[in-house]
């Protein structure tokens, strides 16, 4: 299975490395490297690369590679799925992922990796288990641990991959017992040059952070569980009580974890909260061209359209641009070509509008096709597709917890075509 | 530094040495060298102190061993000690680090560590000792056999926990052993869904590959399937209806169905690995019409990481090809963004390619021509590709297609452009006639050209249709003829090839060219078109020589051609198995296991029924006891049993109390057994007439060594696990057999009423065989009619979402005969009533079965210790209890177990501590397993408090009302 992983940063320098059956040699990075030499973005580097006697297997992610080389054959999800769970695992210690954090906690970093698996194999990659045996930092631990020499490795050893419930830590206390559910859902969609939507569809996202003593058994049921057209589920959903009932029961592990995710299929009857009258025209004489974008709400619900931002990757052969916007700031970076205009609130009275000139490098010719636009949004208290949680109940325990859900609606890959 | 670090561990402080460890891991972890500081760290490796400490010395045993084999060997004799720890993690961890240091010396050792830990009573070192095969065979392949027999003694654990990772083990070490698999294939299926991920990825895959050698193809039309039409035990008429819709010859075998079932939640993981080892199994295993069901899913992966994507996008690319019909749906789904990768880009081009068909081609082109116009050149010439894919594939869009692209040849940019020539060229070449426009136009743009492939693609097409634009060829023919030594090695090819075709054809004009460029080439670097322009002269120029060949020049040169097919490149990819790291390199990757064809016949299907289903089936409910009947259990249901029985043992010195219940219960079951036999003769007799005389015969040989094995493991079994049992933090659900069944049957159909059919049942409180949450129903028909009875079976039922088992349909019954038969019902842990009709061949009669609380429960072994723990987690609204009065000469806890076992289906919990005035019992509700605990405790002044706990709360005070009646009767 996974042989070995290394870490490298964007500029191809080798931070980490773990094996965990004999040691690979780093010199089998080269090869990835030259393939991250030749490709144009990080993003465009081939996750699979065949090379004469090993297989390397990569991801990009938090401007970090994650590397692994494998020897036999093996389902190239299965490791790419498992990179992901080592990222999401530092991110889950650290509160990010990032070669600074990894340096700072190399042994720990290290010590996890070596829990993860087992002779290339996952062993433990829940992190409730991960985290009964090696604790995660915190200021007043590591201020402890420097004056008395103690690590942050459990003394204790863990119980939870033993208990029935794997992703469940045993003998969980709080003070205050809670469980808050998110509903978050992201339009992904693709409007046409007149606004009309090519393609449109709603991903939802229930995560929780449930901090409950005990072993609870929680129900969450929806007002109008038909509207969910495909769902996945963390590992605690009894998929039985689903398909029966259209209800989600489940012990939940402790702390912040992903209860579901689901699509709304409702092609064209997703509801686009914002309208974007964009002119971007450039001369043909070559020498420049204009660009105007306004942007509007459109089906809102009533609420506020929050956090508006517009991104356009301009053509390679702009030199500059001049602009003027009504509400909001723009900034433009010549290396990348990207012009982010970041809105705010938007507001229904006065619509936001970014105008001015945009000029060409001397002597190129007008460019082919006008950029698209990508737009950020953020709605407050408002699940687009209409999708209620209805309640939640808890069994197993005597006390009262308290309860919270919160809605939200943001754009996921939302793209105008010009 | 590293004197630094040497210095600081030599130091007797703690926390310095615990410093230094962490620099050297840190070391290592930078891939820096600190195999000088071994003997240092090695000391260290028995330290007492802290279990930190310890932690970081084996990682770095586990690093250097392999290069200081003589040092490592110092602390092998730690990890022995360690392997006999009485804390299982500890032992686990011992045996990670000894497989892991890969030293050749020790692999005696290892192979007993891994023997010993595969029998250990904690599935967590079991499933430590799965992952040590693989390291000691890749350290050792001598020992495979040796470890063969491990895995199949692993591969018998029942345990969700090592499941995976023996599996895991199998496929390493022997995947060709599929005999192996044939015993454990039912229950793998039915773990599949507990297992955890990681696991559940590599069994599907495994058991993708047994069924492909197991099962005959569900995707033929027809065929002579008869002989597989005689039916496993449990396969019930409505999966036969289910699977034959149109009465094919062709039967699933219910074992494939059972796979196909099981794995079929999974599609719903979060876990993209899972999801699409299930789409695969799908792909390679379902019938056709079935494979859809995993399309909804793997559209939803699209959502997923880039790297996600990327693999899930080849392999619809492969599936798309084949099967255009399960994507089609989601086609917008493939619609590219200007954000996605370039490799995404072009996989989702190649998919809407293949989705597109005459219906849908206006919006796929539609979409196209947005994709032309993108920035990204490589991908721009990509979709060009496929608009010329798209233009052969449906014939009513060519024209389009070809206009489109002449269109393009203006572009400014000169990847577009070349890229349409070259897709115009082959599209011209599928329908030469009445495009010399096209051909002058590009004849026409030539000068303007630079790319090689663009501008040989136009000579090749000037040369092939020269006849239709006879006086443009030799024209580019002049121009090359300048420019020939300063073009591409491929230019100068087709330069050759239009020379040679002009000169055929209009040999008046070219002549001299043709002379001027054979000339060129004759001196030019590249031997190929030194050897092309060889070749064109002697075929071409006449002399005397070789007069037989170019008479034919003509028609080799200008033969008609076929038109190059368009096709993708994930074309037959579908020969690798679907998700594997062969199908996404599309080369065989090493260990690549081959998917065998479908067989065309099945090898024998009797492999897989484990013998303890038949002779339970057929007796087990005559003799009752807490130990499982028969001898051939595998090891691990045994091996829990043994150790519950041997608890029990050993705790009988310390409580007298503990010893009388057992053997009261002993004594119970002999008494049974006397009372049951006649029973068992009235059943017999009517039976005897037809015929069976078999299970006459039998029965009381089998009567005998149940009683012999019942005593054995009573009295023989040694009390080795006693020692260890408290460890075992967790419990599996084992179901054990139940402590007392009622004799008590019910009417089902009065023989007044039933024509002539009189039928009684019982419930027998053995788990069900056909699914775990049914409850098993025992039947006896007897037919007091004068005639046969034909075709007795189960027709409709109500509710109709009852979840019924039925028994096969009893072709005839004599008069005066009778049959038992057994069904199951999933009650849904509810004592609402099933009904369902009865059928004979003339009759059906409405009847009912009405479960009494306590026959929804299947009895459970635990310990003290997990009952204990387990009613902690449920208390409050979980608990129910009353106090009653009962008859003082009954305060011992003897008589407790029997009415409480008669009104419900629980297993003693053998109790450790002295108090004899306490009572527990412990099972769990058929339906949803939910654990049913229950204690009863005698009071002063003869009361008694019973406390149930449930999460059942409903059932819990049904069964409290029960209680309470029995035991106040008692």
């Amino acid at each position: 299975m996974i042989h070995s992983l290394f870490l490298i940063n964007p500029s191809g320098d080798i931070f980490l490395e773990k094996h965990w059956k004999s040691v690979v040699s780093r010199s089998v990075c080269d090869y990835f490297l030259e393939a991250k030499e030749k490709a144009l973005e990080p993003e465009d580097v081939p996750p699979v690369i065949h090379t004469p006697r090993h297989y390397l297997i990569s991801i990009y992610r938090d401007k970090l590679f994650f590397l692994s080389v494998i020897q036999t054959e093996v389902p190239p999800l299965f490791v790419i799925e498992f990179l992901h769970r080592v990222a999401e695992m530092i991110q889950d210690y650290f509160g990010e992922c990032s070669e600074t954090v990894v340096k700072d906690n190399m042994v720990m970093v290290y010590e996890l990796l070596e829990e993860m698996l087992d002779n290339g194999f996952p062993l433990a990659t829940e992190s409730n288990v991960l985290k009964e045996m090696i604790r995660p930092p915190t200021i007043l631990r590591s201020v402890v641990n420097t004056l008395t020499g103690t690590s942050n490795i459990g003394d204790t050893l863990p119980t939870g991959q033993l208990s029935t419930i794997p992703w469940r830590r045993a003998g969980v206390k709080y003070t205050n017992n809670e469980a808050y559910f998110d509903v978050v859902e992201e339009i992904d969609a693709i409007l046409d040059q007149s606004g009309t939507t090519v393609f449109a569809e709603i991903q939802g996202v229930v995560g929780a952070c449930v901090k409950l003593s005990g072993m609870p058994d929680l129900t969450l049921s929806f007002m109008n569980p038909r509207l969910l057209d495909d769902v996945s589920f963390h590992p605690c959903v009894r998929y039985k009580r689903w398909e029966s009932e259209r209800v989600l029961s489940f012990i939940p592990p402790d702390g912040n974890f992903t209860l579901m995710t689901y699509h709304v299929n409702a092609q064209n009857l997703v509801a686009i909260p914002v309208y974007v009258k964009q002119s971007i025209s450039f001369f043909e004489s070559g020498s420049g061209g204009r660009l105007d974008v306004t942007v509007g709400p459109k089906q809102t619900m009533g609420k506020t359209v929050e956090g508006v931002m517009v991104t356009v990757h301009l053509p390679k052969t702009i030199l500059s641009v001049n602009l003027t916007a009504t509400q909001g700031s723009y900034t433009y970076d010549n290396g990348t070509k990207l012009l982010v205009w970041d809105i705010g609130k938007l507001n229904p009275q006065k619509l936001p509008n970014l105008r001015g000139s945009l000029s060409l490098q001397a002597g190129a010719p007008k460019p082919e096709e006008n950029p698209s636009l990508n737009i950020d949004l953020k709605i407050q208290q408002l699940a687009i597709s209409g999708l209620k949680v209805n309640r939640l109940d808890m069994f197993g325990e005597k006390y009262k917890p308290f309860k919270g859900v919160k809605y939200i609606t943001k754009a996921g890959k939302f793209q105008v075509r010009t | 530094i590293v004197c630094l670090i040497d210095y600081m561990l030599e130091s007797n402080k703690e926390s310095l040495k615990l410093e230094a460890m962490k620099r050297v891991v840190g070391l290592i972890a930078k891939g820096k060298n600190a195999s000088e500081l071994f003997p240092a760290v090695v000391k260290n490796v028995a330290s007492k102190n802290i279990e930190v400490l310890k932690k970081l010395v084996y990682v770095y045993l586990v690093r250097y061993a392999e290069e200081q084999q003589d040092l490592a060997l110092l602390s092998i004799s730690t990890f022995q000690r360690a392997l006999k720890d009485p804390n299982q993690l500890i032992r686990a961890s011992a045996l990670r680090v000894l497989s892991s240091i890969r030293v050749p010396i020790i692999v005696p050792i290892m192979m007993l560590a891994i023997k010993e830990a595969a029998s250990d009573m904690s599935p967590y070192v079991r499933k430590t000792s799965a992952h040590a095969i693989q390291k000691l065979y890749s350290l050792d392949q001598d020992q495979k056999d040796l470890l063969i027999e491990v895995i199949e003694k692993l591969l018998k654990d029942k345990s969700t926990l090592v499941a995976g990772s023996v599996v895991m083990a199998f496929e390493e070490v022997c995947p060709d052993r599929i005999d192996l698999i044939h015993k454990n294939y039912r229950k793998l299926c039915n773990l599949l869904v507990d297992v955890e991920e990681w696991g559940q990825v590599v069994i599907i895959s495994m058991l993708t590959r047994y069924a492909r050698t197991q099962f005959t193809s569900p995707w033929k039309e027809d065929g002579v399937f008869d002989e597989h039409s005689e039916r496993a035990f449990y396969e019930s008429d409505e999966e036969k209806t289910r699977n034959e819709p149109e009465a094919k010859p062709y039967m699933m075998d219910p074992d494939h169905r059972l796979l196909l079932r099981n794995t079929k939640p999974l599609l719903q993981s979060r876990n993209t690995a899972v999801v699409m080892s299930v789409a695969q199994l799908y792909w390679h295993l379902a019938p056709k019409n079935e494979v859809s069901i995993v399309t909804k899913s793997l559209v939803r992966l699209l959502r997923s990481h880039r790297e996600v994507q990327y693999i899930v996008l080849q392999n619809i690319a492969s599936m798309s090809i084949q099967r255009k019909g399960m994507f089609e749906p989601y086609m917008k789904s493939f619609y590219v963004r200007s954000t996605d990768a370039t490799h995404i880009k072009s996989l989702k081009l190649e998919i809407l390619t293949s989705l597109a068909n005459e219906a849908n081609i206006s919006t796929v082109l539609r979409e196209f021509q947005t994709y032309v116009k993108s920035q990204d050149k490589e991908f721009a010439a990509g979709t060009i590709q496929a608009i010329g894919r798209c233009a052969t594939n449906i014939s009513e869009v060519t024209d389009t297609c070809l206009n489109g692209l002449v269109l393009l040849l203006s572009n400014r940019d000169e990847t577009v452009v070349a890229e349409s020539v070259v897709v115009i060229r082959k599209l011209l070449q599928t329908q030469p006639t009445q495009h010399s426009d096209i051909i002058k136009h590009m004849a026409k743009l030539f000068d303007n050209i630079t790319v090689p492939m663009a501008r040989a693609s136009i000579l090749w097409l000037m040369g092939e249709y020269c006849e239709r634009v006879p006086k443009i060829a030799p024209d580019v023919l002049r121009k090359m003829a300048k420019s020939f030594t300063s073009e591409e090695d491929i230019v100068k090819l087709q330069t050759v090839n239009l020379a040679a075709k002009l000169y055929l054809t209009n040999s008046k004009q070219t002549k001299l060219l043709t002379q001027y460029i054979l000339n060129l080439g004759k001196y030019d670097q590249n031997y190929d078109i030194r050897d092309r322009t060889r070749f064109i002269r002697q075929l071409i120029v006449p002399n005397d020589k070789n007069g037989a060949l170019s008479k034919y020049a003509h028609r080799i040169l200008l033969a008609p051609k076929p038109a190059p097919l368009l096709e993708s490149a994930y074309k037959d990819r579908d020969r690798y198995q679907l998700g594997t790291l062969s199908h996404t390199i599309n080369t065989k990757a090493s260990g690549y296991l081959e998917l065998s064809d479908w067989p065309a016949v099945a090898p024998d299907q009797s492999v897989r029924n484990v013998e303890v289903i038949e002779p339970v089936k057929i007796h087990h409910f005559i003799f009752p006891s807490t130990a499982h009947p028969t001898p051939s259990g595998s090891d691990a249901e045994s091996r829990v049993e043994n150790s519950s029985q041997s608890s029990e043992e050993s705790d009988e010195s310390s409580s007298q109390s503990e010893k009388s219940s057992s053997e009261s219960e002993s004594d119970s079951e002999k008494k049974k057994r006397k009372t049951k036999t006649p029973l068992q003769k009235k059943t017999v007799k009517p039976t005897a007439k037809d015929g069976p005389y078999l299970s006459k015969c039998y029965q009381p040989t089998f009567c005998s060594s149940d009683l012999f094995i019942f005593s054995l493991i009573l009295s023989v079994c040694p009390p080795v696990y006693s020692a260890l049992s408290p460890l075992s933090l967790s419990f599996p659900l084992q179901v054990s057999g139940p402590a007392f069944v009622p004799e008590k049957s019910h009417d089902l159909l009065h023989r007044m009423t039933g024509k002539g059919l009189s039928a009684q049942y019982q419930f027998p409180r053995q788990p069900c065989l056909y699914q775990p949450t049914m409850v098993s129903v025992q039947i006896s028909l007897t037919n007091t009619s004068d005639h046969p009875l034909e075709q007795i079976h189960i027709g409709d039922r109500s509710p109709t979402g009852l979840n019924i088992h039925c028994f096969n349909t009893v072709e005839c019954l004599e008069p005066e005969a009778s049959v038992t038969v057994f069904m199951g019902i999933d009650f849904n842990d509810s004592t609402q009533a099933a009904n369902f009709q009865l059928c004979t061949k003339e009759d059906h009669f409405s009847v009912s079965i009405q479960p009494a609380v306590g026959d929804l429960f299947l009895p459970i072994t635990m310990t003290e210790l997990d009952f204990r723990k387990e009613q902690g987690k449920l208390l409050g609204m979980n608990e129910s209890s009353a106090t009653i009065t009962m008859a003082a000469e009954n305060m011992t806890s003897q008589p407790i177990s029997r009415p409480v076992a008669t009104v419900a289906n629980l297993g003693v919990v053998p109790s450790g501590q002295d108090d004899i005035h306490r009572c527990v019992f412990a099972g769990k509700t058929a339906s949803s397993g939910a654990v049913v605990l229950v204690t009863v405790e005698l009071r002063e002044s003869s009361t008694a408090l019973i406390t149930i706990n449930t999460e059942k709360s409903v059932m819990g005070s049904m069964l409290l009302r029960d209680l309470k009646q029995a035991l106040a009767q008692a």
